[in-house]
């Protein structure tokens, strides 16, 4: 899909000012942490599975060759075919080539983030294939040809009212004067429309949550079962994947999935985990002629070896949005990509390059949330400074800014001056506020006061006051 | 599909560059020769949580408050005979029509459906008029309240997704605490009948209660493409 990510600050600007998405996002940030909270206090264990998540894939990142060879030899051995694809473009080439060899007219596809990330829709339409998204998100967001806001709840940024005016729209055919007022007549519309589109439906595309070596097979989880419908009913399946999906065995997939549910929606688990391993069998009575997986770097192997390729442990839950400040003020579209929240900010510059995506690791207030939700303990905070720092070492950003900075640095280097510093401020602010108890703007801090109040400041600085304290306890307190 | 000979060579292409690329990039960070493949073969258990490390009646009672939590049901009956009054039961409370779409398994075929002579019965795959289906399931996880599907002749994957209601057939042995155990058992009898690259059925299917979505409004909706309804039917007794 097209970047919109340079233009992060006017997305987030309008966003700010949308007020149904502020009342989705509202719903969104009261439901997910709070169901994920009740699924923790359920699984007292739930702290060493990260651990151990957090292990396995270390262990597969440092022998992904390896892994990946041995993975693409158990496929084979089953009688499925393996793609290895350096970027977007081969992958739809790929894709388009299978589509074309098994004449194949519709494509149904399972909600698939390497899927949006390489645009796979637009692609198969321009070729005069069509594509069906059967995830009911996904379906609503493909009729609204708007790109998904969140990596597990791709509409999440409408209202119910929004989808009934978009089935009415295109389900033409339908009785105008129909009632929509309620999900379930949606659910229920969208369910009897894509019925057919199952059967119908010559190739069925799916993502993969994760590629388990030790048996070739491709791991998908869902609560509607449509990927489900999807993997069994065309002839084709073709699965598209990035290259760290892989986990070596059973139960190390086991393990991550305990994590990923609970993570993500509060669930103990998905309703739906299916584990597919090659085409129908001699006397299978259903399943796919064809089984294909396509392995997609697009951009991984930039990461490893370097100071992110911790990010590459990522299962996409969603828990980093659902607790991000930022991500539950703008939503996904601000950020302008496939991906976003936390971990879009770090994984996007590292996809598609600094350059269109300076302002991204600057979304965060480094509140630390998110490393302390995410299941793979990846340290997001860290990154997102580390991303930071290269684009101060690049120069980019504005001069005010680098000045700014580069004069922090200087102070916050050499504590002597910083502590003489800092008490006159504060001594200067709290003598200025004093008869208010706070500043309605202040110089050089005009677009943040322009919100909210500064407190002046109390009792002078963090230092002096735990110094006074120190001096205060060895006096009361005797010490044997 | 039969790529021909230049699309072949740009496909080796990518996959040679891909390798050589994560070779560059991870070099020394690697375990040592061999390690790979003893992990692989060792399928070491992790952490399993203490809820599913259960006895076996603890596992029967946990199973089967898990799959309620999750807005499964759950009968509990002895012997195959009781299996038809108690379909035929759960169809009329849900005023459902008392047609049953079965899987060809034996264990599904030995059971006296005839005994009921207003049930309409047929075998094979699901198609798209079924109404209700019945399956066999290979196993069940108490931790979750999980049914574990196996594909086969014996057991059409379409049997558990397409119809709205989904009857899943359990032996009360093949109930454990874990995902693990299943997985044990999948092997060593996967070991017995498969050929020697069959390590997995084309598909294992786990299933946690029926179908849902919370995409419009974060409302939880049952039977979004899957069952609305799925009955899960513990069969006590000798193994049918």
């Amino acid at each position: 899909m097209e970047a919109t990510t340079f233009r992060f600050k006017a997305n987030a600007r309008q966003a700010l000012a949308n007020d149904t998405l502020r009342d989705a996002l509202a719903l969104l940030s009261k439901g997910f942490p709070a169901k994920r909270l009740q699924a923790m206090a359920r699984m007292p264990e739930f702290e060493a599975l990260r651990d151990e998540a957090r292990d396995i894939k270390n262990h597969v990142l440092a022998n992904l060759d390896h892994y990946l060879e041995r993975f693409e030899s158990r496929v084979t051995e089953q009688g499925g075919h393996v793609h290895w694809c350096r970027d977007a473009t081969e992958a739809r080439q790929t894709i388009l080539d299978i589509c074309r060899h098994t004449d194949a007219k519709t494509v149904t596809k399972s909600k698939s983030m390497i899927g949006e990330e390489i645009a796979i829709n637009d692609f198969l339409e321009e070729n005069g294939i069509t594509p069906i998204e059967t995830d009911l998100g996904e379906y609503i967001i493909q009729l609204r040809q708007e790109p998904p806001s969140h990596i597990i709840a791709p509409a999440i940024h409408l209202k119910q009212h929004q989808v009934a005016e978009t089935f009415r729209d295109n389900h033409a055919e339908l009785h105008a004067d129909r009632s929509l007022d309620e999900p379930r007549a949606l659910l229920d519309e969208a369910r009897s429309e894509l019925r057919q589109k199952f059967f119908d439906a010559d190739v069925g595309l799916t993502g993969a949550n994760m590629l388990v070596v030790e048996t070739g097979s491709t791991v998908l989880v869902t609560n509607e079962g449509n990927a489900e419908l999807t993997c069994t009913l065309p002839r084709v399946h073709i699965v598209i994947a990035s290259l760290e999906k892989i986990v070596p065995t059973l139960e190390d997939a086991t393990t991550i999935l305990r994590v990923l549910a609970r993570s993500a929606t509060g669930q103990e688990m998905s309703v739906y985990t299916s584990f597919c391993t090659g085409p129908k069998r001699a006397n299978d009575l259903d399943g796919p002629d064809q089984y294909h997986v396509l392995l997609l770097d697009n951009g991984r192997t930039q990461l490893l070896g370097t100071e992110f390729q911790e990010m590459l442990r990522c299962i996409r839950c969603g828990a980093c949005l659902n607790h991000c400040p930022v991500y539950k003020a703008v939503g996904g579209h601000a950020y302008g990509w496939v991906y976003s929240g936390p971990m879009g900010a770090v994984l996007i510059p590292g996809l598609i390059g600094l350059d269109q995506t300076a302002d991204l690791p600057k979304a965060s207030t480094l509140c630390g949330h998110c490393e302390s939700v995410c299941p793979m303990r990846i340290p997001l905070p860290r990154m997102l400074r580390a991303w930071r720092r290269q684009l101060f070492d690049l120069r980019r950003g504005s001069k005010t800014v680098r000045f700014g900075l580069r004069a922090w640095t200087m102070l916050a280097t050499r504590p002597g001056l910083y502590r003489v510093l800092t008490g006159i401020t504060v001594a200067m602010l709290a003598w200025l506020g004093r008869s208010r108890g706070a500043f309605r703007s202040l110089p050089l801090a005009g677009s943040w006061s322009k919100a909210r109040d500064l407190p002046a400041p109390e009792g002078g600085t963090f230092v002096a006051q735990w110094q006074r304290k120190k001096d205060h306890d060895h006096g009361t307190r005797r010490y044997p | 599909m039969s790529p021909n000979g230049s699309e072949k060579k740009t496909m080796i292409t990518a996959r040679e560059d891909i390798l050589s690329r994560i070779r560059n990039a991870i070099a020394g960070q690697g375990s040592a020769t061999g390690t790979v493949d003893k992990r692989l073969q060792a399928h070491a258990v992790n952490t399993i949580p203490a809820r599913g490390r259960c006895d076996r009646n603890a596992c029967i009672d946990a199973f089967v408050t898990e799959a309620e939590k999750v807005n499964a049901t759950v009968a509990r009956i002895t012997g195959a005979d009781a299996v038809p009054p108690e379909v035929v039961r759960y169809l009329t409370d849900n005023n459902l029509p008392l047609v049953l779409r079965l899987a060809p398994d034996p264990r599904v075929a030995v059971i006296p459906w005839a005994q009921q002579t207003l049930l309409e019965v047929s075998t094979g795959a699901a198609r798209s008029s079924d109404t209700a289906s019945v399956s066999h399931a290979f196993a069940a996880v108490a931790e979750t309240g999980t049914v574990v599907m196996v594909s086969g002749a014996e057991n059409p994957t379409t049997l558990n997704y397409l119809p709205p209601t989904h009857f899943a057939i359990i032996a009360v042995a093949d109930i454990f605490g874990s995902y693990e155990e299943v997985w044990r058992r999948l092997r060593a009898q996967r070991a017995e009948v498969a050929e020697p690259c069959d390590v997995m059925p084309r598909a294992v299917n786990w299933i946690t209660g029926p179908s849902r979505t919370a995409d419009i409004e974060q409302t939880i909706l049952l039977g979004a493409h899957g069952p609305q309804r799925l009955h899960i039917v513990i069969v006590d007794g000798k193994k049918i």
